[in-house]
This record gives structure tokens, C-alpha cells and sequence, in this order.
């Protein structure tokens, strides 16, 4: 639009662009075939199966996906899930926070390095992550011996998924908030510091105001990704009815098991927080964008 | 300068922070995953090998790297075609559709896994279509790349969106006034600004999804030396309580995707040293 209305502007006062105008414009057809083939595929791979998650939840009727959702074992994954992403959320939005501080704010020999780990987790299939914690705590774990003898259970306990989930989820806010910082510098807090202010009071009257919708998008994309991870948590959990189901595993369940509708009916509230989620994204992405511009 | 360092320690809290920052990471994430190689190493080479070089496992390799590939390669593509048309068109629902994009980031991998075995299974909406064809998707390699195509779409379009917006007019309008048309305009002009953030959108496409497993265990049939990832046989190895084996394959499998992960970071400082560059020749 920036390009093609701008071209527009120029063209009266320089005659001579008004040739190359038509040259930064594709023909109509090519437009037109290039916006029917990105919407075909979008529609296609996004549009279709999204649109099928909500017929097939409600195939069988309303009372069968009404019924599917009031499920025990379905209410008892969505507290579990819910459980997860309330400790798993603060835990790596606290840490996010002060991984970003450190970073941004500060010169440090080996930071580059300390970058690159803090993105470690993205790099790890999501089942490795898994494993990794059923070889540390697991009955034949480094730790298996030492748990056994204290009663402790964390693999295939809540425990054990809350970990994964951590781990998984581990880099969104500090990956969010890192940029973020290092593009505010530090003249605020160090006006702030110099007035009289305490390390706490800057951080909360300073920083805190200026990255909270930065804070906020990470915290939208992390609890997601804790309330919708399948394949760590799949690994850690032991599938235990009632205890260590959480939702998309629950889903899993009820699908291996023929329940088509009723595995529709919960994966549709998976379907709604990603919908939620997407709309609130959009939402922080607008008001940053604004913000950048009015500044 | 050293004004410059005398102001930044002012600022409090960076001993704090950063003992919270190592402690935390090397709590959860390092000293698990060394946790890993500890155990790869207490086997002896030949065990490793052969855990690791097993036909099975080399089978369930290529099918991961093979179907990664291919996705990552459709994504190449069709991300390029998606991100250019939201840049440069104006039509109804574009904000919607824009959005729709991170619908893969967004939606659990379950429920992925799920929706597109229905709808591609011989009784699904497509696969009815593609059946009489003779294609076969669900329970397929092929069902594996589309499962990963799926997963992978925001990577390319959220890598390429960004530079095609940033691209000045100036050098179009250049081109243009020298007599290029509009197809040799892209691909001498505006293709060379592109790739590298191109390729970066098919680095991470193919590492999500050589590690994929939730969207892909339900459409896969999960078939040893056929429909096999390497991330079910890692899986499935655990359930057999073959610890070991299950460590081998994911120790491989790890040190590919770090080998990745560093490719990628130099690939993006390598990308945005170019639009820098280029910012200064401008």
C-alpha cells in the first residue's frame, strides 16, 4: 500500500514515474491468480481443518459434545492443564523478566553464549525434552534410587509434566523481552536510579510500564504453547486417567479409543484457546505497533 | 566509552538477575539435557552404533529428514506466495487472513494431528477427492509431510514478511526505469534481498519439524521401517523400558538439531548484515 500510494502521490510532479507506476504494479491477473493461490492454500491447510474441528465436535449432536466436555476424567484434564499453565506461566515469565534485565541492561563477557542456551529448549523435540526428565527422575533415573527412598513421585505424577512443560515452554518471554529491552537502553531507569529510586521501585515505576505489552505477548504465546503441549508431556505423564491426563492428552484418549466426537468436542476447547489467542496476539501486536509509531 | 560503562553500572540488580537467569537455566534446561549425553555416554561405542545405526532408526531418520524436507520445502514456496500477497495486495478479510497465519503456532499439535487424519483419511472430506486419484495420504510418508507442511507454514511467511515490507520502493522503481519487467524485477532485484530470509523461514520449518511428533503420530499409521519418526521410536524404544536406545537416538537426533539451531543463528546475522549493509549503501 506504502509503495503504490506513494508512486500515486509522486506521480503528478514527476511525469516521468508515471511510466514505471504501471511497472511496480503486476498485471491484474497476476494478482488476482497470486491472491486465489496463497488464499486456496491457506484455506486448504488453515481454514479447513479448523472449520473441521468445530463440525466434527458437534456430528454427533449437541448433547454428545455438551456431555464429552462435563466428562469427569474431560473436567479433571482441563484442571490439571489449567494447573500446569499457572505454575508453569509465572515461573517463565519471572524468569523471562530477569534473563531480559541482565541482558539488556548489562555488558557481560559471554552473554552471546548465554543468548543461544536460553533458545536451547526451541531446538529440542519435543519428546527428547521429555525424556530427558524420565532419565533424570525416572525409576531407572539418576535420581530414581533417591526418590524411591523419599516416597517422591515426579515421573508419571504432576510433577514430572509441570517440568516438561516448563522446559518446553522455557524461552518465550525472555526471547520476547530481550530485544525489547536492548531497543529501550537504559537512560530511563538510570534517570530514575540517579533521582533516588531503589532497584525495585525503577523496575516497577520504569521498565515494567514500558515492556508490558511486550510482557504480555510472551505470556500469551507461552501459556498456549503450556496448555497445548502434547509430545513432552505425553512422554512424562503415563497417561493415568483423572491424574495425569491433561487436555490434548485426553484428547488422544478419547480419539484411540473411537470416540471421534467426543475427542472433537474437547479438542474444540483447545481449538478456542488457539482462536483466543491468535485474536489477543493480533491485539498486543496493534497496540505495540502504535506505540512504536506515536514514539 | 568509559563514561558509557561507569552509567551502566549504575542501574542495580544485575548480579541478582543474572544469578537467577544461570541458576534457573542450568537447573531446568542444562543439567537435564547433559543428563542426556551422561547417559549416551555410560554406553560403549558399539552399543551406541548399534542403537543408533539400526535400519529401523535409519529408516525412521529418513522419513523424519526426508518428510521435514519436503514440508519445509512446500513451505518455501507457498510461504513466499502468502507473505508477498498480504505485503503487496489490498483485498477484503487481509487482516483476518494475516492472522490466521500463526493458527499452527496457536493450535496444539494434538489437535492438528487429529483434524487433518480425519479430514485426510479414505473416508474424509479430502481424502474421498484424492483417493480415486490413487493418492493415499493418511497413513503415509505422504500424510507425514503434510502434517509437517501444516506445522511449519507461520515460519517462512513471519521470516519473509518482515523484509519485503522494509523493501524501499526506490529500488523497484530502479529497475523498472531501466527497462526490467516485472518478473525480472523479482528475480534479480527483489529474490536476491529475500533468500536469505527465505532460507532462514526453511532452517526453522525443517527443525520444528524433524523434532514434530504430536500432529504426526495420528496421521503416520506408525508403521516400523515405513511411517516411523524418529521421534515415535524414541517414544516407543521408552516404552519397552529401552532406556538406552531411547537415549542414543535422541542424543543423534539432539546434537542435529543444535547443528541446526547454530546454522540458523548464523544465517539470521548473516541476513541482517545484509539489510544493514545494504541500509548503509542506501
Amino acid at each position: 500500500m506504502s509503495a503504490s500510494q506513494g508512486d500515486w502521490t509522486l506521480a503528478p510532479a514527476a511525469p516521468p514515474r508515471a511510466a514505471s507506476a504501471g511497472a511496480l504494479e503486476d498485471p491484474a491477473w497476476v494478482r488476482l491468480g497470486l491472491i486465489a493461490g496463497a488464499l486456496g492454500f491457506l484455506g486448504l491447510f488453515l481454514v479447513l481443518p479448523l472449520a473441521t474441528v468445530f463440525s466434527e465436535a458437534l456430528s454427533k449432536g449437541v448433547g454428545v459434545y455438551l456431555a464429552a466436555i462435563a466428562d469427569p476424567m474431560a473436567l479433571a484434564a482441563m484442571r490439571l492443564t489449567l494447573l500446569v499453565a499457572a505454575i508453569s506461566v509465572p515461573a517463565n515469565a519471572a524468569f523471562g523478566v530477569a534473563a531480559a534485565w541482565a541482558i539488556a541492561k548489562f555488558e557481560f563477557r559471554g552473554k552471546a553464549l548465554l543468548v543461544t542456551a536460553i533458545d536451547l529448549p526451541f531446538a529440542v523435540s519435543p519428546v527428547v525434552s521429555g525424556l530427558i526428565f524420565v532419565l533424570l527422575f525416572g525409576a531407572q533415573g539418576l535420581l530414581g534410587p533417591f526418590l524411591r527412598e523419599h516416597d517422591l513421585k515426579i515421573i508419571f505424577a504432576v510433577p514430572g509434566i509441570v517440568l516438561a512443560t516448563m522446559f518446553i515452554t522455557f524461552p518465550f518471554v525472555a526471547r520476547e523481552l530481550i530485544p525489547l529491552m536492548q531497543e529501550q537502553g537504559t537512560e530511563e531507569e538510570e534517570a530514575a536510579a540517579s533521582l533516588g529510586a531503589s532497584g525495585w521501585q525503577t523496575f516497577r515505576r520504569v521498565t515494567l510500564p514500558n515492556i508490558s505489552l511486550g510482557l504480555l505477548y510472551g505470556i500469551v504465546l507461552l501459556n498456549a504453547r503450556a496448555m497445548g503441549e502434547f509430545g513432552a508431556v505425553s512422554v512424562v505423564s503415563g497417561h493415568i486417567r483423572g491424574v495425569t491426563n491433561t487436555l490434548p492428552l485426553h484428547v488422544e484418549i478419547l480419539y484411540n479409543e473411537y470416540q471421534g466426537a467426543a475427542a472433537f468436542a474437547v479438542a474444540s476447547l483447545l481449538a478456542m484457546l488457539a482462536l483466543v489467542t491468535l485474536v489477543l496476539k493480533r491485539i498486543l501486536e496493534w497496540r505495540m505497533g502504535r506505540s512504536a509509531s506515536a514514539a | 566509552m568509559p563514561i558509557e560503562t561507569r552509567r551502566r553500572s549504575v542501574l542495580p540488580g544485575f548480579g541478582t538477575t543474572l544469578g537467577f537467569t544461570l541458576a534457573y537455566l542450568s537447573l531446568l534446561v542444562l543439567i537435564p539435557l547433559a543428563g542426556l549425553f551422561l547417559k549416551s555416554a555410560s554406553m560403549t561405542a558399539g552399543e551406541f552404533l548399534a542403537a543408533v545405526g539400526s535400519p529401523r532408526a535409519l529408516a525412521a531418520y529418513r522419513l523424519s529428514f526426508g518428510a521435514a524436507f519436503a514440508a519445509a520445502a512446500a513451505n518455501a514456496v507457498f510461504g513466499l506466495l502468502v507473505a508477498w500477497v498480504l505485503v503487496r495486495y489490498r483485498f477484503a478479510g487481509r487482516g483476518l487472513v494475516d492472522a490466521l497465519v500463526d493458527l499452527p503456532f496457536a493450535l496444539p499439535t494434538a489437535v492438528a494431528g487429529i483434524t487433518l487424519t480425519t479430514l485426510l483419511a479414505k473416508n474424509g472430506l479430502v481424502g474421498r477427492v484424492l483417493e480415486p486419484l490413487g493418492i493415499s495420504v493418511a497413513y503415509t510418508p505422504l500424510g507425514v509431510a503434510v502434517a509437517l507442511t501444516f506445522i511449519g507454514l507461520p515460519f517462512v511467511v513471519r521470516t519473509v514478511q518482515p523484509v519485503l515490507e522494509d523493501l524501499e520502493a526506490e529500488i523497484e522503481e530502479a529497475a523498472a526505469s531501466l527497462g526490467a519487467g516485472r518478473w525480472l524485477t523479482f528475480r534479480r532485484v527483489l529474490f536476491p534481498t529475500l533468500w536469505p530470509a527465505l532460507v532462514t523461514g526453511f532452517a526453522l520449518a525443517f527443525a520444528r519439524g524433524v523434532g514434530e511428533y504430536g500432529s504426526v503420530v495420528f496421521i503416520s499409521g506408525n508403521m516400523p521401517g515405513r511411517t516411523e519418526i524418529a521421534p515415535l521410536l524414541i517414544v516407543t524404544k521408552l516404552e519397552q523400558y529401552d532406556y538406552a536406545g531411547a537415549t542414543a537416538i535422541a542424543a543423534a537426533l539432539l546434537v542435529i538439531s543444535f547443528a541446526l539451531l547454530l546454522g540458523i543463528n548464523a544465517l539470521q546475522r548473516f541476513g541482517s548484515r545484509r539489510l544493514v549493509g545494504a541500509g548503509d549503501a542506501a
